[in-house]
């Protein structure tokens, strides 16, 4: 501690290392929150099935983002840019290539990885605020790519795209809405399965050595630019997914529905969920979905207000956001039982 | 040439106020280590007032020092009541609580003033600057209010103890609080000169971007780019960085074929990663070695 003192500086911690075992839930509960999303739409009406839908491709984008923070301690304020490029690749691949809709998604999921992965190239330089910077500076400048003009012809500049809602097939006697949720359902479990295993397997070791210490995590021999990129890569990738999922389901994309606001709600569903508690994801979707309901039904506009007073009041008083809530809850329960 | 003159001197009007709005982060950034992602909607809620007051009959410049009055309070509010609490906290938390102010005050001023676009006046008309063809009296006014707000500042932190201790307070701040210097309450002292400094920048911006709760957007991002270029620790750094990224931006607008208003914001984005990926400490910054 002498001269060289100012130059020095211990980091605090981007993020709260929360271990593998807390970042999951167990079988029985997951099996039993599984059938209650098999069940439900079967009850209610379709309006609420689209809603349900939107939770889960929400969730979808939430979690991609809670593998790069909660996984690798990087963080993002541009995921919005990612769900803009899977949502026009599926869309303009429906409308202009005549594609199935199903096939457009692993498309929009590797166009997305692509993209993520070359951004988190110089990304890796940067850590913290200043890779919050970067990505907060992507989410702003996202729409004006999307409004080009060379570009018009397929993005249908500031009009954007009309997307055809697919039909259940092989003749299935199921609305629209009710085939797009299963549809969801099934590519949600597959990403959800895949994410927990990328999570458990070495690679995901080795994002959280890097999260909790990057220089004590390369001493250990751990690739930190390949894992951080690659982390980069899979988070668009999903987020892409989700992004054309979210096309179909509202069968519209134009350049204004992908702004620094949906980044910032999906950061905020990331913060309510519980960093790194992978169902939490969904929690906080189903809260960046229906708080704004709420809030634009008593005023227009009121919605950026509350979700900023939640925000805060999660910050202060449940940190750890939903996984705090679901342990507490479960404390209580068991006292209950005593 | 005279299409070049032109635009470096609109440039350097606009750098002006990239170069308040850098600074004002700066300002904050060196006291707390972090980018206040808020800075420029307390700048646009800040200029709400100073026209709200003029709707109310308040004449220009009584608004204007008003105004500054009132951000420079709610600029120390916040830290006190929002930003103290949470200095321990991991970086995440802190993004999410900058995050959570910028989306209040966005939503807080168009629920009062709805989204509307307005007019603001300015105090220098809008003719030519003596008679040259080049510069409008409005943008020679912004050259001319930011750098007697910059000579001030400098005046403030160079020759005043409250100056020094806030200097002091930043750089070490340990052994500043052994000399007893309360560095907490330098610390809301720097949020509220920075908040008072986003609100020039947001006042003399108005009449060229126009009135709405958007409006800042693309100013924070310039601004984000004109700190970054001048090295995030760097006052000084943040000035310049300011006025080169206005040229060019403009420059770039005017001679880059494909480039027009509507690439704006790719071209701060693309500043901003280039500058970090090849001088992340920026032309004036110093590098920061980091300890395990």
């Amino acid at each position: 501690m002498s001269a060289a003192a100012e130059d020095v500086v211990t980091e605090a911690p981007a993020v709260e290392a929360v271990p593998k075992r807390a970042m999951t839930l167990g079988t029985t509960t997951s099996l039993v929150i599984l059938a209650v999303l098999l069940v439900t739409p079967l009850f209610v009406k379709n309006f609420i099935i689209f809603q349900m839908t939107m939770v889960l491709i929400y969730g979808l984008a939430v979690l991609a983002l809670n593998i790069l923070t909660g996984g690798s301690g990087q963080f993002s304020l541009g995921q919005s840019a990612f769900y803009a490029l899977g949502a026009y690749t599926s869309a303009v691949l429906m409308e202009h290539a005549n594609m199935n809709y199903a096939l457009t998604l692993p498309v929009a999921g590797l166009v997305s990885f692509a993209a993520g992965y070359l951004f988190g190239k110089p990304a890796l330089r940067l850590s913290g605020v200043y890779l919050a910077l970067a990505t907060f500076a992507l989410a702003t400048a996202m729409p004006q790519f999307l409004k080009l003009h060379f570009l018009e012809h397929w993005t249908g500049g500031v009009q954007g795209l009309v997307v055809t809602k697919p039909d259940a097939p092989f003749g299935l006697p199921i609305g629209q809405d009710m085939w797009l949720y299963y549809f969801t359902l099934a590519i949600t479990l597959a990403i959800y399965v895949g994410s927990v295993n990328l999570l458990r397997s070495r690679s995901g070791r080795a994002l959280m050595a890097i999260r909790d210490n990057e220089i004590a995590a390369s001493a250990m021999g751990v690739n930190v630019a390949q894992y951080k990129t690659l982390a980069f890569g899979v988070s668009a990738g999903i987020t892409g997914i989700a992004g054309g999922l979210g096309a179909i389901a509202v069968q519209f994309v134009a350049p204004d529905g992908y702004t620094i606001v949906l980044a910032i709600s999906l950061f905020l569903g990331m913060v309510v969920g519980g960093v790194g508690w992978l169902p939490g994801s969904f929690v906080g979707a189903a809260f960046i979905i229906f708080v704004p309901n709420i809030a634009e039904s008593i005023s227009k506009g009121l919605s950026g207000a509350v979700f900023g007073v939640l925000l805060f009041i999660v910050i202060f008083l449940v940190p750890h956001g939903a996984r705090q809530v679901a342990i507490i809850a479960q404390q209580m329960i068991g006292k209950l039982r005593k | 040439m005279e299409l070049f003159t032109n635009q470096v001197l609109a440039g350097i009007s606009t750098g002006a106020i990239y170069a308040c709005l850098a600074l004002a982060l700066v300002m904050i950034y060196q006291a707390i280590d972090h980018l206040n992602f808020a800075q420029g909607e307390m700048a646009m809620f800040s200029t709400f007032i100073s026209w709200q007051l003029m709707q109310w009959g308040v004449p220009y410049w009584w608004a204007f020092v008003l105004t500054i009055a009132f951000s420079f309070a709610a600029g120390i509010a916040i830290e006190r009541a929002l930003f103290k609490p949470l200095t321990k906290a991991p970086i995440l938390t802190q993004v999410a609580g900058f995050i959570a102010l910028y989306s209040i005050i966005n939503s807080t001023a168009g629920l009062i003033w709805d989204f509307t676009i307005k007019q603001y006046p300015t105090p220098f008309g809008s003719s030519p600057f003596l008679g040259s063809q080049l510069i409008s009296t409005h943008q020679a006014g912004m050259i001319g209010v930011t750098l007697l707000m910059l000579v001030g500042l400098y005046f403030f932190f160079q020759f005043t103890r409250i100056g020094l201790a806030m200097r002091a307070a930043a750089a070490l701040p340990e052994s500043a609080r052994l000399v007893g210097i309360n560095t907490s309450w330098m610390i809301a002292l720097g949020w509220g000169m920075a908040a008072s400094i986003g609100a020039v920048a947001g006042i003399l911006i108005a009449p060229v971007v126009f009135l709405e709760p958007n409006m800042m957007l693309g100013t924070l991002v310039y601004g984000f780019a004109a700190a970054v270029l001048g090295g995030l620790t760097s006052p000084l750094g943040a000035v310049v960085g300011g006025f080169l990224v206005g040229v060019f931006e403009n420059l770039a607008g005017t001679y880059i074929p494909g480039v027009g208003n509507e690439l704006k914001l790719p071209i701060a984005l693309a500043l901003i990663v280039t500058v970090l990926v090849f001088k992340p400490a920026g032309l004036f910054g110093r590098a920061i070695v980091k300890r395990v």
